[in-house]
């Protein structure tokens, strides 16, 4: 199978399968991250997995691009299965008033009604593709193709954290308020990330998420639970 | 009451970094951590402490400290930058040497204008509790440092010692006028086929300007546009420090400490990390220009800056002594003008 190799600097390594956002091209990255990390070759320092490609950082002074290339090239294709360790997440959306500023212009856009927009964003299981832009910040897909705009054109300097948001054929949730380009069409109570935490992220690329419908009242009574922290995210295996 | 420096005046941008936060950029934290790593580790090696410990990073404008422990020693490292001490006797201590001050001395880091950032080191240590494994601060997140944002005015920076040990004054030995500035060496990619053969040759031909857009995440440098073959949205991947990402204006921006993981622009070429010192020194208003070399090299240039830096710390003696080192080999590295002061 077609891999390139591509150097970002000295002191990193892009291993590239492709040049699209699709769950064949993620499960091949996942699934080359674990076998690199179960067994690291020299002078790794840390990987990230990304949509198309794996990132793979080194200390020159322990090893080099060529070195690593070949090191790597050797765990191709390992048939590693990252689904066996992933979990899937219920997460609780509440899609209502001023949680949900864009839902009626995201209705508009699409021809939808609001209701049939949440239906088409709840009913849909998640894959995780990649964690990036802010700590814990998940890009997951797929949108049903009702659901696929462009970001805004004008992006707010604000968006709250908890936010959900959707653009292009993805959809996100903003651990942290921070500026964004996306339509926010609810927003979750639970805490995305934790440095406290043993397990800081609470998704790791490869899990599955579904946003399951709350109103307002129940918002407010999680957000109370997780400041007490007698709440947990319902998870269960994926493999299940 | 815990032993610290109070901030008299804050800087403009002064916070606490180590050599950053590694492990964690697959969950989106970035690295952090000291823009001029040699930097960062000659000074805490000037107070004695292992290298990578949190020291206190400095930009563009000093802070004011006042010692509000029973002694502490501090060391600056800068190109021409001072320590001024407002005692009975006011004096000024030069970057690349410990010294010890006294409860109630106030002292201000004057900065010059050859360095963007400095780094104060104070023995023992800043006592900030580890995030992630790293007490560098990321504003953004609000991770690490102190309370992980930059200094304030009334805060105490923690000491982990009440009084400085009883021992010589170090210093590294005073330096030779820098070397003329050399081109930032470049690895082209990973995606330099995103854009015409004219922005490569521009790239690696034209002068380009620091702008004022400069932060830790980034420098955004104004030069001819590097134009992209088609479009500039790429399938979003990771980030590595020094990349120059290019976006839609055509206006590049190196990419620094506190970036993002991944992004969603095309990076025609990523700074080789022995020049990361150089890059970071560079101020608002600078003119820089850029060589490509094959990562093969880079890697080889990463090794002899280490290698040098080496020798640098192997050269630190005690202040009385006179200097019997030559140094030019150093400058012919391009690495210790970036750490040391010039003092012409």
């Amino acid at each position: 199978m077609n891999v390139r190799f591509l150097s970002a600097g000295d002191r990193a390594l892009v291993v590239e399968f492709g040049d699209r956002a699709d769950r064949a091209l993620s499960e091949r990255v996942l699934s080359l991250d674990a076998v690199i990390r179960a067994n690291a070759p020299k002078g790794l320092v840390e990987t990230v997995p990304t949509f198309r490609s794996l990132m793979v950082y080194y200390d020159p002074l322990a090893t080099g691009r060529s070195e690593l290339e070949q090191a790597i090239t050797g765990l191709l294709d390992r048939g590693d299965n990252p689904a066996a360790r992933a979990t899937l997440w219920r997460v609780p959306a509440c899609y209502e008033g001023e949680y949900a500023p864009d839902l009626a212009e995201v209705a508009q856009l699409t021809r939808l009604t609001p209701a049939e927009v949440v239906a088409l964003h709840s009913g849909t299981r998640f894959h995780v593709y990649m964690l990036g832009f802010l700590p814990g910040f998940p890009y997951m897909g797929d949108l049903p193709e009702p659901l696929a705009l462009p970001r805004r054109a004008d992006p707010r300097v604000r968006v709250p954290a908890g936010s959900i948001s959707i653009a292009t054929s993805l959809t996100a949730i903003y651990p942290y308020e921070s500026p964004g380009g996306w339509h926010l069409i609810g927003a979750t109570p639970i805490r995305l990330f934790d440095p406290e935490c043993a397990r800081p992220a609470l998704f790791a690329p490869g899990d599955a998420v579904l946003f399951q419908p709350i109103d307002a009242a129940s918002f407010a009574s999680i957000r109370r639970a997780i400041e007490d922290r007698s709440y947990t995210v319902e998870s269960t295996p994926l493999a299940a | 009451m815990i032993p610290g420096l109070k901030v008299l005046a804050p800087g403009l941008h002064t916070s606490v970094q180590d050599l950053g936060r590694i492990g964690y950029q697959a969950i989106g934290v970035p690295v952090s951590g000291a823009l001029d790593g040699f930097g960062l580790r000659l000074a805490n090696a000037l107070t004695g402490n292992p290298h990578g410990m949190a020291a206190l990073e400095i930009l563009l404008s000093g802070p004011t400290f006042e010692i509000v422990a029973d002694s502490a020693r501090v060391a600056l490292v800068g190109t021409g930058a001072n320590l001024s001490i407002r005692d009975k006797q006011p004096r000024m201590i030069p970057p690349g040497q410990s010294t010890m001050l006294r409860r109630g001395e106030v002292f201000e880091v004057v900065i010059g204008a050859q360095s963007a950032p400095c780094y104060l080191a104070v023995e023992g240590g800043i006592a900030v509790p580890l995030v992630l494994g790293s007490a560098s601060t990321y504003v953004r997140a609000r991770l690490g440092g102190l309370h992980g944002r930059p200094l304030e005015k009334q805060d105490v920076v923690p000491l982990a010692m009440a009084r400085a040990s009883e021992r010589p004054e170090l210093r590294v030995p005073p330096s030779l006028p820098a070397a003329g500035e050399r081109p930032i060496r470049v690895v082209l990619g990973p995606q330099q086929e995103y854009f015409l053969p004219e922005a490569m040759t521009a790239l690696l031909s034209a002068e380009f300007r620091v702008s004022n857009d400069y932060d830790r995440m980034g420098m955004r440098l104004e030069g001819p546009p590097l134009r992209h073959r088609g479009g500039w949205d790429i399938i979003s991947d990771a980030i590595a420090t020094g990349s120059i990402q290019v976006p839609g204006s055509g206006q590049p921006i190196v990419l620094l400490a506190d970036h993002q993981t991944t992004g969603g622009y095309p990076k025609i070429a990523t700074v080789v990390s022995a020049d990361f010192p150089a890059i970071a020194r560079c101020r608002p208003g600078d003119k820089l220009r850029f060589v490509a070399v094959a990562a093969e090299a880079a890697e080889n240039l990463c090794r002899r800056a280490e290698h040098r830096f080496a020798e640098l710390i192997a050269a630190i003696e005690p202040l009385a002594e006179p200097s019997a080192i030559n140094h030019a080999p150093l400058f012919d590295e391009n690495l210790i003008s970036g750490v040391v002061s010039g003092l012409e």
